[in-house]
């Protein structure tokens, strides 16, 4: 169907018919388990957004998604769809670890840096293979990448079994960096100017990914790269006619790409835990896929759904302490229901809604 | 005939005819969001009847045909068949109402056999064997009515476009259509292959059949139908018995204005050799598709190359324009050799000077979800002008690159920040052929200049193409529209089977000697035999 929406119908008004939606069945499922879905979203909203504390865990979370997120988008635009994302952040957080291990004696505006080229080309690296194999093999990039996760995850499990732990000790994990490797939480941030803020976990990298926003705007739609990158990503055929060479851009963006999701170590790593262990990633990986669909790959949507999905995970946080009937494993499902509504079951509202437009827009024509 | 030729709302409320016509269609309109695609168009098609519709692209045959055929609904209108008010809401209810289409891009699964491609979808059980053993009887029957003949075990992917044409005419037929529309049919066949296809209508036509042909080609209307309605901007704009007009009149009619179909131009004054081919060879999946091809194109000469789809044109014209590796041979361009290996980039090529207006627009030659203003400089990207700081586009330059293109091309809507899918088939090629031929190439490789694009647009851009020669630049034209090879080039070459099978000067051939060529029959040689 020839069918032009706006753009606010596009990227504003169908995802959030897409969120009522799965909040919706969200509530059907809450109602059966016999609470309250009106109290449940309360709480969850009150939990997320109603003190400093929520939202600085939310934007925590929001950060890790931004990532990872735009990780997603970037290869998206080349039509590659990278599914790698967890992994690539895992290996990252080898980077990262690696780097503030090295630098710890000096101070954060050199460790931080260095943890950024090192996470980034880690997470690089960790997509670059199956990018390689794509571009050069034609194997396919889904399942390239996703085999790459679980290769990521046992790769982490021996380093930091047998190589990386502190001598003596049971944990999987490094040392704790030290001061000089471990970068501003936003609550010290906001004392430089003299605020007060709740303790969170969210710390500098947030305006590293809102940098990041910025940096895949520009590189998308206002560099000769990302002209390329969207010319391959619509129509190969045209981009090999264009002299522009199809190997060299399914690795680029690729490369990008796991960068990208690379960076998301910094925020866990680096930021959070201030130490490498197990399972740093936590499912962000994952959780980018939906939010560059919901995101529609735009920076912009990827940064609120981003905090959509960090409002999902910290509301859902409290919601789990609160109503004891509502399990960790039902705010799972709960996230479950907005990524099938919002990602997968996208195309079920967007038909009639785009019918629904243009039947008013003929009227008022 | 009378209720023929009048489609007016007059017409519509006469009293019934003795015979009701087979398609009756009354104000229909179709719109798809802004555009009016269909308005308000009536069309009564007598029982019986070879009935052609013309029109330039874009001015709503394909969308009146898609909405007799249940593809799409009409917002407004009846669909009268045989005089009975149908809804058809979908191909099946077309079908059961005894409509066949025979659809420009052939709807046939390749790797099975004629019979079961003609089962298919109308099997009477879940077993397959009494259908197809009774399928092949019909078949047969078929074949022997209409000069039909189809092997019913050939796999369907080796036959030609032409027997598998014919496979789609007994689909068609085998589910007893007694209206068939043919979709551009002629667009891959040889002339003998359109002349024997006409043979088989006007036996489907003496059979009773109602025909209707969608067709851009004024010749084969002429030739064939007994009735044509000409459509211009989603209205029916006149039908008119075949015998009592002409192909300029209904140009006329489709354009609005009068229009050129000869090609204004002089005769060629060819210079030195810019571009030289010898012994090229390309093979793809194992199966040479370019054997041995040598060929010279000069400066101020326009080189058509003729043939049938398939018979290796496309293949040469992406050798030469570096989107395809050869196996072998050897192109030199201004004396020097041109890469022709797998790392040939077709970028190198324009910074050389070799423009490339590709066959496939929408996939090649345009990025459909691109705004012009990012597809006036497609594969110019990164010349001086286009760069930016740090690795960013100039988006000012592009813009200001773009506004001129339209203008000077005539692109409408002259609209900078419209994706190419939303324009016309004439104003993409212009698109396209603004950003090639203002580059400035020596050497312009043109393939299927004109498919899918409105006559109005189609002289515009032969003027183009002329004008490019007169300034003294080479241009290979690969057309499948023999009427323009003959029409544009100084010279042409014919390929048949990957090889050349003749070369002629154009204005010493006809249409008749080069269709014997493009059947890879070489006149000459037989009469010298």
């Amino acid at each position: 169907m020839n069918t032009t929406l706006p753009r606010w119908v596009d990227i504003g008004l169908i995802p959030l018919i897409n969120l009522a939606l799965a909040l919706f069945v969200a509530g059907l499922v809450v109602i059966f388990i016999g609470e309250d879905p009106i109290r449940a979203v309360q709480i969850l909203i009150r939990g997320a957004l109603g003190s400093d504390y929520g939202i600085g865990f939310t934007l925590y979370y929001a950060t890790n998604f931004i990532f990872t997120g735009l990780a997603v988008a970037i290869a998206f635009h080349a039509s590659l769809f990278n599914i790698g994302g967890e992994g690539q952040a895992s290996i990252a957080g080898i980077g990262v670890a690696l780097a503030a291990l090295t630098l710890d004696q000096t101070h954060w505006l050199i460790s931080l840096p260095a943890a950024i080229v090192m996470g980034g080309l880690f997470g690089a690296a960790w997509a670059a293979i199956p990018a390689y194999l794509q571009a050069k093999r034609g194997s396919h990039i889904v399942i390239t990448t996703i085999m790459f996760n679980f290769i990521a995850s046992a790769l982490l499990v021996y380093l930091l079994v047998n190589v990386m732990k502190v001598e003596g000790s049971m944990a999987t994990e490094t040392r704790k960096f030290q001061e000089g490797a471990q970068i501003p939480f936003v609550h010290e941030m906001a004392g430089w100017f003299g605020l007060k803020m709740a303790r969170t976990p969210m710390n500098i990298s947030f305006f590293l990914a809102l940098i990041c926003c910025v940096f895949t705007y520009l590189l998308i739609w206002r560099s000769r790269l990302g002209y390329e990158i969207r010319a391959f990503g619509f129509s190969e055929p045209a981009a090999v006619y264009a002299g522009i060479n199809p190997v060299k851009i399914t690795m680029i963006a690729m490369l990008l790409s796991g960068a990208m999701a690379g960076l998301m170590a910094i925020n866990t790593v680096m930021g959070d835990q201030q130490r490498l262990v197990l399972d740093a990633v936590q499912g962000a990986g994952f959780v980018g896929i939906a939010v560059a669909l919901m995101g529609r790959s735009h920076p912009v949507g990827v940064l609120l759904a981003a905090i959509l999905f960090g409002i999902l995970y910290q509301g859902g946080a409290e919601l789990a302490f609160e109503m004891p009937k509502i399990s960790r494993d039902m705010i799972v499902v709960i996230q479950a229901l907005v990524i099938l509504f919002t990602g997968a079951l996208e195309n079920m509202v967007r038909i009639p809604v785009a019918r629904a437009w243009l039947k008013l827009d003929r009227r008022s024509a | 005939m009378s209720d023929v030729t009048d489609t007016t709302l007059q017409g519509r409320a006469a009293a019934p005819a003795p015979v009701a016509p087979a398609i009756e269609l009354t104000g229909i309109s179709k719109s798809f969001g802004p555009v009016q695609a269909n308005k308000d168009i009536s069309l009564t098609v007598a029982k019986g009847a070879i009935h052609g519709i013309v029109g330039e692209n874009g001015a709503g045959k394909s969308t009146l045909m898609s909405i007799l055929y249940g593809f799409y609904h009409a917002d407004s209108g009846d669909i009268r068949i045989n005089g009975d008010l149908k809804h058809i809401t979908g191909s099946q209810d077309a079908i059961d109402a005894g409509i066949g289409m025979v659809h420009q891009h052939f709807m046939l699964v390749q790797p099975f056999t004629v019979l079961e491609n003609v089962v298919l979808g109308a099997e009477d059980g879940a077993l397959l064997k009494p259908s197809l053993a009774k399928a092949r009887g019909i078949l047969q029957d078929l074949a022997h009515e209409y000069e039909l003949e189809v092997d019913p075990d050939a796999i369907v992917g080796d036959l030609s476009v032409g027997l598998q044409q014919r496979v789609e005419i007994l689909k068609a037929l085998y589910r007893q259509a007694e209206i068939l529309i043919l979709d551009e049919p002629t667009g891959v066949l040889t002339p003998a292959e359109a002349d024997h296809l006409f043979r088989i209508l006007r036996n489907l036509k003496d059979q009773g059949k109602t025909i209707i042909l969608i067709t851009h080609k004024l010749r084969e209307i002429m030739a064939v139908t007994d009735t044509v309605s000409v459509m211009r901007r989603g209205e029916m704009t006149a039908t008119v018995p075949t015998a009592e007009t002409n192909p300029s009149a209904l140009a006329e009619l489709m354009v609005g204005r009068r229009v050129l179909l000869r090609v204004d131009k002089t005769p060629a004054q060819p210079g030195e050799t810019i571009m030289s081919v010898r012994d090229l060879d390309v093979r793809a999946n194992g199966v040479a598709k370019l054997k041995s091809i040598s060929l010279d194109l000069k400066a101020g000469e326009i080189l058509g190359v003729a043939g049938v789809a398939g018979n290796g044109q496309s293949e040469l014209l992406e050798v030469l324009g570096g989107t395809r590796a050869a196996q072998g041979g050897e192109v030199r361009f201004r004396g020097d050799p041109i890469d022709i290996t797998p790392s040939a980039n077709s970028a190198k090529r324009r910074r050389r000077g070799i423009g490339h207006v590709p066959e496939d627009r929408h996939r090649k030659g345009l990025v459909m979800p691109f705004k012009t203003w990012e597809n006036t400089n497609f594969g110019y990207h990164n010349a001086e002008q286009f760069r930016g700081p740090m690795g960013l586009a100039n988006q000012a330059a592009m813009m200001e690159d773009a506004r001129g293109k339209i203008e000077r091309f005539d692109i409408r809507p002259p609209d900078p920040y419209l994706k190419a899918a939303n324009f016309s088939g004439g104003n993409q090629q212009k698109i396209v052929l603004a950003r090639e031929i203002e580059a400035n190439p020596d050497v312009l490789l043109v393939g299927q200049p004109t498919r899918g694009v409105d006559i109005g647009a189609i002289e515009f851009i032969h003027q183009q193409i002329v004008a490019l020669r007169d300034a003294g630049k080479a241009i290979l034209l690969v057309s499948v529209e023999l009427e323009e090879i003959l029409g544009l080039s100084d010279r042409v070459i014919v390929m048949f089977d990957g090889t050349i099978s003749g070369e002629r000067i154009t204005s010493e051939t006809n249409e008749q000697e080069l269709g014997l060529l493009m059947a890879g029959v070489d006149p000459n040689s037989e009469q010298s035999a």
